[in-house]
């Protein structure tokens, strides 16, 4: 299996704290990979550095290298904005930008100059909508506020505007952890189809979230990457004590 | 429930009733203040007032005389000073949000409160020294800048208030999209902000339209109608203030009507931002 992203030695610093511990790590392409751990346990610090979101934070510093398609991303002169359009990201709460639902697919398309013509950006709209399992709920009201809809409908929203850009790898920062049951399952469903066109790298502190939508499975714990293995293996027989006292429940 | 719990529990609703009237009593209040005032002023400044007053100028006591002139000059003059004052106010505003944290946007900061603080009639000899002397005589363009010197700093810290108060969530959901800085402050951060913004921008032309001391040093007055910046200009309030310091009952009741178009003038343009800045999602 080749790898999408391939990070080694990774260390992390928010000042003089550490916040991860030489993390080595293979993403490969075309899977959703969780990443599960305690709270605090480095894992979403973790994910933002692999688009350098953690860039907006002035004292945030990382060491190491992370390849994407075998480019490292943290060499001198890469182009940040580029590097982000390729990997996209949907955050914990969601956060569409006080715009009407068409203008929020629509923003990524248009700062990025994807679309040829108007009728081009429709379609790109439609598709997105239709990608992130939301179009027949919004179709007849694509010109009204974004935050007319539920909080699960908002996420998808989201999730449709990381797709509206055409992504290749999509992080996902625990984007159920707001929502009840029944969006959670639309959310899940969702992730399981688009692993058919996208690479995901999910945060999650479901452990069953992670069992039922992951092909491989991260556990982090203060920092430092406890277990990666496939999530069948992580789930039935892991290699580590840490990771299997964590799984059962017996510290969280 | 025992004979305790049910004092205890009488005991609370009294004292909840008793803060709720004393609050409202208080909001009323607040209210009433401005509502006596305003009416205070239509009582007494609606007598004199005609739409010959809105138009013509000020003659000797005895012959009418209005204040056309001097609505045509604050208008010039607070105009000016808006065109000078909300584009380096609100790009000073994002500047301090954006990328104010080192010690260059704290100094900013700290200046800019320092001037805030200044009294108005301070501005007023800042701009005469350095506008008024060189140029040889008071204008309206001294008016209006010494005006946008009020202006900037109110503006700039609303502005950057307002920015701040944008969900950071919002800021990345944008930046993860591969929006360079420029355009998530452009097309996500101010647009969220401009309801603040606005606010703040309309309170501070109400201010300035409000000001007196520094227009007496700068803008002067005139008797007549106009519209050339670099001549001494007629303003609504210096025209009160001549009006209600002058000896005869006429003037007085000409100040009180000309205070009464000021505050109503106040009044629409705030009615006015309101309307055009109405969230719309």
């Amino acid at each position: 299996m080749q790898s999408k992203i391939s990070i080694s030695n990774l260390n992390f610093f928010y000042g003089t704290a550490q916040a991860l511990y030489d993390i080595s790590l293979e993403i490969p392409e075309r899977q959703v990979v969780a990443f599960i751990g305690p709270s605090g346990c480095g894992k979403s610090t973790f994910l933002r550095t692999l688009n350098r979101m953690n860039d907006t934070i002035p004292i945030a510093r990382a060491e190491g290298t992370v390849l994407i398609d075998g480019e490292n991303i943290y060499a001198p002169g890469t182009d940040v904005v580029a590097l982000r359009r390729k990997v996209g990201m949907v955050f914990q709460k969601s956060n569409p930008f006080p715009k009407s639902i068409y203008e929020n697919v629509a923003y990524g398309i248009r700062i990025n100059g994807i679309h040829k013509s108007k009728a081009d950006m429709q379609e790109r709209i439609e598709k997105a909508l239709r990608d992130a399992a939301l179009w027949d709920e919004v179709k007849d009201r694509l010109n009204s506020s974004a935050f007319g809809l539920s909080g699960g409908q908002q996420q998808r929203l989201c999730i449709a505007r990381a797709l509206a850009v055409q992504p290749e790898i999509i992080l996902m920062d625990e984007p159920a952890s707001a929502l009840d049951p029944i969006a959670t399952q639309k959310i899940e469903e969702l992730i399981v189809e688009l692993k058919k066109q996208y690479s995901i790298v999910i945060v999650t502190h479901n452990m069953q979230q992670a069992a039922r939508v992951s092909d491989k499975t991260a556990f982090f714990m203060l920092g430092k990457l406890i277990e990666y293995n496939p999530t069948q293996k992580m789930f039935t027989n892991p290699n580590e004590r840490l990771t299997e006292d964590y799984i059962t429940g017996r510290f969280g | 429930m025992s004979n305790t719990d049910s004092q205890i529990h009488r005991r609370r609703k009294i004292v909840s009733s008793i803060m709720t009237t004393l609050t409202a009593v208080c909001a009323f209040f607040a209210v009433a203040i401005l509502l006596i005032i305003i009416s205070y002023i239509a009582v007494r400044g609606i007598s004199s007032l005609s739409f010959q007053f809105l138009i013509d100028t000020p003659k000797p006591v005895g012959e009418g005389g209005g204040i056309g002139n001097a609505i045509l000059g604050s208008a010039l003059m607070t105009g000016l000073a808006a065109i000078i004052g909300l584009p380096v106010g609100i790009a000073a505003g994002v500047y301090l949000a954006e990328f104010g944290n080192g010690w260059f946007g704290k100094v900013v900061r700290f200046v800019a409160d320092i001037l805030i603080g200044v009294p108005s009639i301070i501005v007023g000899i800042f701009i005469y020294t350095l506008v008024v002397l060189p140029m040889g005589r008071q204008s309206g363009l001294a008016g209006g800048l010494a005006l946008s010197v009020i202006m900037i700093p109110i503006v700039a810290r609303t502005t950057e208030e307002m920015i701040r108060l944008v969900p950071n969530s919002m800021r990345e959901g944008a930046l993860a999209l591969g929006a360079p800085q420029w355009r998530v402050t452009w097309n996500i951060i101010l647009p969220a902000a401009s309801t603040g913004i606005a606010t703040g921008a309309m309170l501070a032309i109400a201010r300035i339209t409000g000001e007196t001391a520094p227009l007496l040093f700068t803008a002067l007055n005139s008797r007549f109608y106009n519209v050339y910046l670099d001549q001494p200009m007629a303003s609504l309030t210096v025209q009160i203030y001549n009006y209600a310091t002058g000896p005869f009952e006429v003037e007085h009741a000409m100040a009180w009507a000309a205070t009464l178009i000021l505050v109503g003038l106040i009044l629409l343009i705030n009615i006015t931002v309101r309307f055009l800045t109405r969230k719309k999602f």
